[in-house]
């Protein structure tokens, strides 16, 4: 003990903070490079956000938005415009969201209302988890093999169907994890309340736990959506590309364009016009999963601000 | 309210109808609960019968054969598997301590609140930015900007075999770098989480006993958030091992075999989708058992990831 | 007796002969946590050597005036205080002072146990460690836990976990984490009201130990511990300021030796408190 006192007499011996003191240089050595690493860890979006509104929104016109695309070579000034795979974006994800939305509703309600901790439910739970860490590629390959390569569908093969399922395997696991967790914060007192006064489990999960737990939930679609409408991976080989609007209920049977998939394949096009597309297409892309994603932090925030 | 009862209380007696919805509402809810592991396993199903041609004709030989050649109908991943390794982990090397670092940023109050929060902000949204418009970014300007700086490297440190070759344009090291860009925010995201379930009175015993604030962040309060840390990483090794188009975008996509860091490489998710659209016969097996490997080495990182965070937190 | 005549503090200036027998010396302080005032105009001399009891009815301030005494309201946003605290002839809030040189001198109890995640060895010689120690540490931890009076108890597992040990002797662990640091003064925040009746015996017992050494400052709630273990007694009351907007701010009433204050106190409102008619 008397070695303490001994060394902060020795050179140090009042209470003033010393600048050249080993601990306080390291002290502020340390917080030197945890900013600068913050720096460097919000520059890429900085950059990133700064080209594509620079490159993309430079673009931006209304013939942009509502022409079709022109096959690479065709054209050496202009590509076209991206209208279709705005449209077509919007109808795979729509198709994503039909079936992703009733299984992971309906497994999260399942795990958080009528699972009692058994093996098949922990293996559901885990069997979740695991989904989610399947690579997004893997669920391309998955659909490929199981519908594309089989035409299993009406004889399709590629088609915006089976882009669809490839993300819907994408959205489950969020939707199912966000359903669960939102009906598990819903107050026990409230079900037991239903359930005391006659209510069958099905009126008080509809009807009290359900609404009860509306926002987390929403806000669980709202982010699997906006991860699923910015996928390429799953798409490339399932739903692949289209120079065609696809305007017939019969084209969700046909190959459709998409805003991921003409970005890529722009791009690693040797042709200008075609890249300055590409670029106008993330923007649009971009602009839309910034939407989505500040929409879903602000429904969660309302549903802390509740709670 | 059953049987004898239910004669006295004819009001209260459930129709059969309801009856009827209310269980075909659980059954429907185990239905899709079930769809998980049904979507799971047919996954496995369909990539393992897939790719049973090539298992059967090159075993685990697949793993270490780097030829991959169509025209001889020649097969083997090893310049794949090297590749998806190693850009995985060190990506994960760069992005641990930037991901750390700036979720302590966040957590401590080293920089004003508002400034904190709008850090976190832009990490959570650089998240959203689609892995193909990141791959577009890495094309055009991201590595014509890095290659002078490439290029210095290897002509000063060119004796490391890991810098052995002049860069051509795309690489192994760009598409790593591209790869800390998508993993920084989950690391951040996952690391801050768990600092900031540090309990309180943990920092006021430290700072009680004269500790400075980063004697207090070592010592005390990164080894209480380590499970959730290392779980992060984890997860987003998964996720850097599965990254597909940025990656594809810009490594280069070779299969000619090269330490070099610096010369263009593979992986094989890249390669899955470069080839996948285009491929028939034996070459789609030993796509489908490229495939099989990827699923499984994710999984194995995805499941250590969760018993990670299990086993570390009982301690805690 | 109004609020401004205690102010001036002229009631609080106790009988110390010299100065160098006053550890802390608290001089018009005020704290806030952002608008809202917390404790106003404190004047008090803190005598070295002894244990000093700060007691009062809940949000009169006292844990305040404890936590900023070794400058531990630093870490909450917005706290800020005016007025001087003196130590060691230092006013603790100048701009140079350094508040962690000021902790390593001042060492701090808190209400819950809040051992560190590490072996009960490692949680005394952290402390130690970061402070510059470089004499034995098997011995200062002995010493330490010794001290502590808690060494009977965990001599043969020094190798396991902190929160290993019941809460009692978690409070006793921190304790001799404090004294293995060799501050000049201790904090005590509530240190046993998170304890059973025979735990805070061994607290107390411990603290009995302590005065030899050290100058304890202790925030309690249980006036009888108060007067087991107090040489001077230090009572705060809150009251409703109509200057303020809400809530109540605190401010120091009376300040003497433990048995003069409980025997025979000078102000109405300090008899009324500890003979339990409010509070």
């Amino acid at each position: 003990m008397k070695n303490i006192s001994k060394k902060q007499k020795s050179k140090y011996e009042n209470l003033y903070y010393h600048p050249y003191k080993k601990n306080n240089i390291k002290d502020k050595l340390l917080t030197s490079i945890s900013i600068l690493f913050s720096t460097i860890a919000i520059l890429p979006l900085v950059l990133v956000l700064a080209y594509i509104l620079i490159k993309g929104g430079s673009l931006l016109s209304y013939d942009l938005l509502t022409n079709l695309p022109e096959p690479p070579g065709d054209d050496i000034i202009s590509a076209g415009g991206i209208g279709n795979a705005i449209i077509g974006t919007l109808i795979i994800t729509i198709i994503a969201t039909f079936i992703s939305v009733p299984i992971g509703i309906g497994g999260g309600i399942y795990l958080a209302e009528y699972s009692k901790g058994a093996l098949f439910s922990k293996f559901i739970r885990f069997g979740t988890n695991v989904l989610s860490g399947v690579p997004s590629i893997i669920a391309g390959v998955f659909i490929y093999g199981i519908i594309v390569y089989t035409k299993i569908i009406f004889g399709s093969n590629f088609s915006a169907i089976a882009g669809g399922m490839a993300l819907s395997i994408l959205m489950i696991p969020t939707v199912i994890k966000t359903t669960d967790e939102g009906l598990k914060l819903v107050s026990q007192e409230l079900r037991k309340g239903a359930l005391g006064v006659g209510a069958s489990k099905f009126v008080t999960i509809t009807q009290i736990t359900l609404p009860a737990a509306i926002n987390p939930i929403a806000t669980g679609i709202l982010l699997a959506i906006a991860r699923a409408a910015g996928e390429t991976a799953p798409l490339i080989f399932t739903a692949l590309f289209s120079f065609y609007w696809s305007s017939s209920p019969q084209s969700i049977l046909e190959p459709i364009a998409s805003l991921s998939v003409l970005i890529y394949n722009f791009a690693i096009e040797p042709y200008k016009a075609q890249n300055e597309l590409a670029w106008a297409a993330s923007f649009i892309l971009v602009l839309l999963l910034l939407f989505l994603n500040i929409l879903s932090k602000w429904l969660s925030k309302r549903t802390n601000l509740e709670t | 309210m059953r049987n004898g009862q239910s004669s006295k209380f004819l009001l209260r007696q459930r129709p059969l109808s309801e009856r009827l919805i209310d269980n075909g509402f659980k059954r429907l809810a185990i239905a899709m609960a079930a769809m998980v592991a049904i979507v799971l396993i047919s996954i496995f199903l369909v990539i393992f019968l897939g790719a049973s041609e090539s298992i059967h004709r090159y075993g685990l030989k697949f793993l270490v054969i780097s030829e991959w050649n169509p025209v001889t109908d020649e097969y083997g991943a090893f310049t794949a598997i090297y590749g998806t390794i190693v850009t995985s982990i060190a990506s994960i090397l760069i992005a641990l301590p930037l991901g750390v670092g700036t979720s302590i940023v966040i957590t401590e109050d080293i920089l004003p609140s508002k400034l904190r929060d709008l850090i976190g902000l832009m990490v959570e949204l650089l998240a959203a930015i689609p892995s193909v418009v990141l791959g577009l970014w890495a094309i055009f300007v991201m590595e014509p900007f890095l290659r002078p700086l490439l290029l210095g490297l290897h002509t000063n440190f060119g004796w490391i075999p890991f810098l052995s070759t002049e860069p051509i344009g795309p690489g192994m090291l760009p598409a790593i770098l591209i790869l800390v860009i998508m993993i920084l925010p989950i690391i951040t995201s996952i690391s801050r989480d768990s600092l900031k379930q540090v309990p309180n009175k943990l920092r006021e015993a430290a700072y009680g006993i004269g500790a400075t604030r980063w004697a207090t962040i070592i010592n005390v309060i990164l080894p209480a958030a380590i499970s959730g840390i290392t779980g992060g990483v984890l997860l987003a090794l998964g996720r850097a091992m599965g990254e597909t188009m940025a990656v594809t975008m810009i490594i280069g996509n070779s299969f000619s075999f090269n330490w070099s860091l610096l010369a263009p490489g593979n992986t094989i998710s890249a390669m899955l989708a470069n080839q996948f659209g285009e491929a028939d016969g034996s070459q789609v097996s030993s796509l489908m058992y490229a495939a099989l490997i990827l699923m499984i080495l994710t999984l194995i990182v995805n499941i250590l990831a969760q018993l990670i965070v299990k086993k570390m937190r009982l301690k805690y | 007796m109004n609020y401004t005549d205690k102010a001036k503090g002229i009631e609080n200036q106790i009988d110390i002969p010299n100065s160098d027998k006053v550890a802390i010396s608290m001089q018009n302080v005020s704290i806030k946590y952002n608008s809202q005032t917390a404790v106003k105009n404190v004047f008090c001399d803190i005598p070295k050597g002894k244990v000093t009891a700060l007691i009062g009815p809940s949000g009169c301030g006292k844990s305040t005036i404890l936590r900023a005494i070794n400058r531990m309201n630093d870490l909450i946003s917005g706290c800020s205080l005016t007025g001087k605290i003196l130590f060691d002839g230092y006013d603790l809030y100048n701009k140079q002072i350094d508040p962690v040189e000021v902790r390593r001198r001042i060492g701090m109890v808190f209400q819950q146990p809040n051992p560190f995640p590490k072996t009960i060895y490692e949680n005394i010689a952290f402390g130690a460690r970061i402070n510059g120690f470089t004499g034995n540490m098997d011995e200062l931890v002995a010493n330490s836990l010794k001290r502590a009076a808690l060494w009977g108890e965990c001599k043969d597992k020094l190798k396991e976990s902190g929160y290993s040990l019941s809460g009692g002797q978690q409070q006793r662990l921190c304790i001799a984490r404090t004294i293995a640091i060799e501050p000049e003064v201790i904090l005590m925040d509530e240190p046993c009201s998170a304890l059973d009746p025979i735990s805070t015996l061994k607290i107390e017992e411990t603290m009995h130990e302590l005065k030899k050494n050290y100058t304890l400052i202790i925030v309690t709630h249980n006036m009888q511990q108060a007067l087991r273990v107090s040489d001077y007694t230090a009572f705060f009351n809150a009251e409703k300021i109509d200057s303020s907007k809400s809530g109540k701010v605190g401010y120091l009433v009376e300040f003497n030796q433990t048995n003069k204050i409980f025997n025979s106190p000078k102000q109405k409102v300090t008899k009324d408190y500890i003979t339990g008619k409010f509070g």
